[in-house]
């Protein structure tokens, strides 16, 4: 059997905690990574939940947007759940707010409305099997285009919440405030995946 | 089926603004920039609390107009003020389509015994703790956050470090005790078995905690963020310093960075002067905030 993989996430702000553990429970090993270097030790790297134009700033003033390209260029896999998609994303609806553009996708921020619309869903997700998958939606982006290489994995009237493209994934909701760990390990697999390809 | 306003859509509000900074404003350019500096959240605010203590009288809701006008100046979540028990004041708020609500003792209690049933609200509610028992009251009534209260306005950390290692020192006691001692420790606490259970268990709070009251300079909020807090409140401390947006930018680079001596030091250089203090033991008893709420 190959060896677990390590799988970072970004740990400047949002709900790490809650990814680690997700991770965890999905047969990965996982850390927290706050700099370049720590970039370098992962098989895979989570962009938490959080808010996506604090993060922007921060990603900046750190320069950690140059390690990130290059993490993605070398064909990491990255996850990215609500603002880490946003922050995939090439670009947001009225917004020029920097991203990075590994998803091939223009976003809506705050696409369902302010918290007082924030929601639970159910969800039917193309790839991951069983009963349908608990959505939790908060302040949440929607997909409001997608390129031709972006799949859309899952819908809520007919907008796309989760997308895969190649070695990204991106979903408006956030499957570490469950305990159902079947997008956590749908990830570990794309990131065993590209391991074993090298 | 769509489900608003649950107990997990509101308590992961607050998970999301984990690691940050939440700054008091007062008006929409101080709000744009926080929202620059990289703050998580913004609290919409008629007065900061240094200046409710100095200029004293009954302090409310905020002027809906300032609130709505902050609203649409940023794209982070904006959070605002009711008074302790004032549900009609939460009840308005909410129909602004605020993003969070706290129940501030900073504000003069409109009841002297009750708090809001928060759990009514698809709103979800901040609230002020000095110890476990206090914010697991808060919790049963539906806070989906907890803040330790510190001494807002004081620009003196002392009450809100207080504040931070009461809860968690409880915490730590509860989660040593054997189970059948924490039926009587949940009658001494005034909160529900099933809480105490379940905190005794995980050894936390079931929500996120951060802290307020008294946060002057970024060594501050990263002396918080050590001590276990999961994220920063500032109130006086950005626009009542010499340099706001500096401070504001430096109290940011230390919470992200907090067990990073080197960035913290980075960050506290060249920002100017941080907002004047007060002795806690020079404030006169009945201008004390942190007692308000039961």
């Amino acid at each position: 059997m190959a060896k677990r993989p390590t799988i970072g996430v970004l740990s400047l702000q949002g709900d790490v905690e809650e990814h680690l553990h997700a991770l965890r429970n999905a047969d990965a090993k996982a850390r927290g990574v706050k700099t370049a270097e720590d970039l370098e030790k992962v098989d895979g790297l989570v962009l938490p939940g959080g808010e996506s134009t604090t993060l922007a700033i921060v990603l900046e003033r750190f320069g950690l947007v140059k390690p990130l390209r290059e993490l993605a260029a070398r064909g990491t896999p990255i996850w990215g759940t609500c603002m880490g998609m946003i922050m995939m994303a090439r670009s947001v609806v009225g917004s020029s707010q920097p991203t990075l553009g590994f998803l091939d996708i223009e976003v809506k921020r705050n696409a369902f409305g302010r918290q007082v619309e924030s929601a639970e869903l159910r969800l039917h997700i193309d790839g991951i099997e069983g009963k349908p998958f608990p959505g939790i939606f908060i302040r949440a982006p929607w997909i409001e285009r997608a390129g031709r290489d972006a799949k859309i994995l899952a819908t809520v009237d007919d907008k796309g919440v989760m997308v895969r493209q190649n070695s990204f994934l991106g979903t408006s909701f956030h499957p570490e405030l469950t305990n159902d760990v079947r997008v956590h390990r749908y990830f570990v697999e794309m990131v065993e995946q590209a391991l074993v390809k090298g | 089926m769509k489900n608003k306003g649950t107990k997990k859509v509101k308590r992961g509000l607050a998970q999301m603004l984990k690691g940050g900074v939440i700054m008091d404003v007062t008006t929409p350019e101080q709000a744009i920039i926080a929202q620059a500096a990289g703050a998580v959240a913004v609290m919409a605010l008629e007065r900061v609390p240094a200046d409710i203590r100095k200029e004293g009288g009954v302090a409310r809701m905020a002027d809906l107009e300032i609130v709505q006008r902050i609203m649409d100046a940023v794209t982070i979540p904006v959070m605002a003020k009711a008074r302790i028990g004032h549900f009609v004041e939460a009840q308005v708020l909410q129909a602004m389509g605020v993003d969070f609500i706290d129940e501030s003792e900073v504000l003069t209690p409109a009841d002297d015994a009750y708090h809001i049933d928060k759990r009514e609200f698809t709103v979800p509610f901040v609230c002020g703790a000095r110890n476990l028992g206090e914010a697991l009251r808060r919790i049963s009534e539906g806070a989906a956050m907890i803040r330790t209260k510190g001494e807002a306005g004081s620009g003196n950390i002392v009450e809100a470090i207080r504040h931070l290692r009461q809860v968690n020192d409880d915490i730590r006691r509860l989660a040593s005790l054997p189970t059948e001692e924490l039926v009587s420790v949940a009658r001494d606490l005034g909160s529900s078995i099933e809480i105490v259970r379940d905190v005794a268990k995980a050894g936390r709070l079931p929500v996120v905690m951060f802290v307020a009251g008294g946060v002057a300079t970024p060594a501050d909020a990263a002396l918080c963020m050590q001590l276990g807090a999961e994220g920063i409140f500032v109130g006086s401390g950005i626009f009542k310093s010499s340099e706001p947006e500096k401070t504001a930018k430096a109290i940011v680079a230390a919470t992200h960075f907090f067990d990073d001596p080197v960035k913290i030091m980075e960050a506290s250089k060249s920002i100017g002067a941080p907002m004047a203090g007060l002795e806690i033991s020079q404030i006169p008893k009945d201008q004390l905030l942190a007692g308000r709420g039961w």
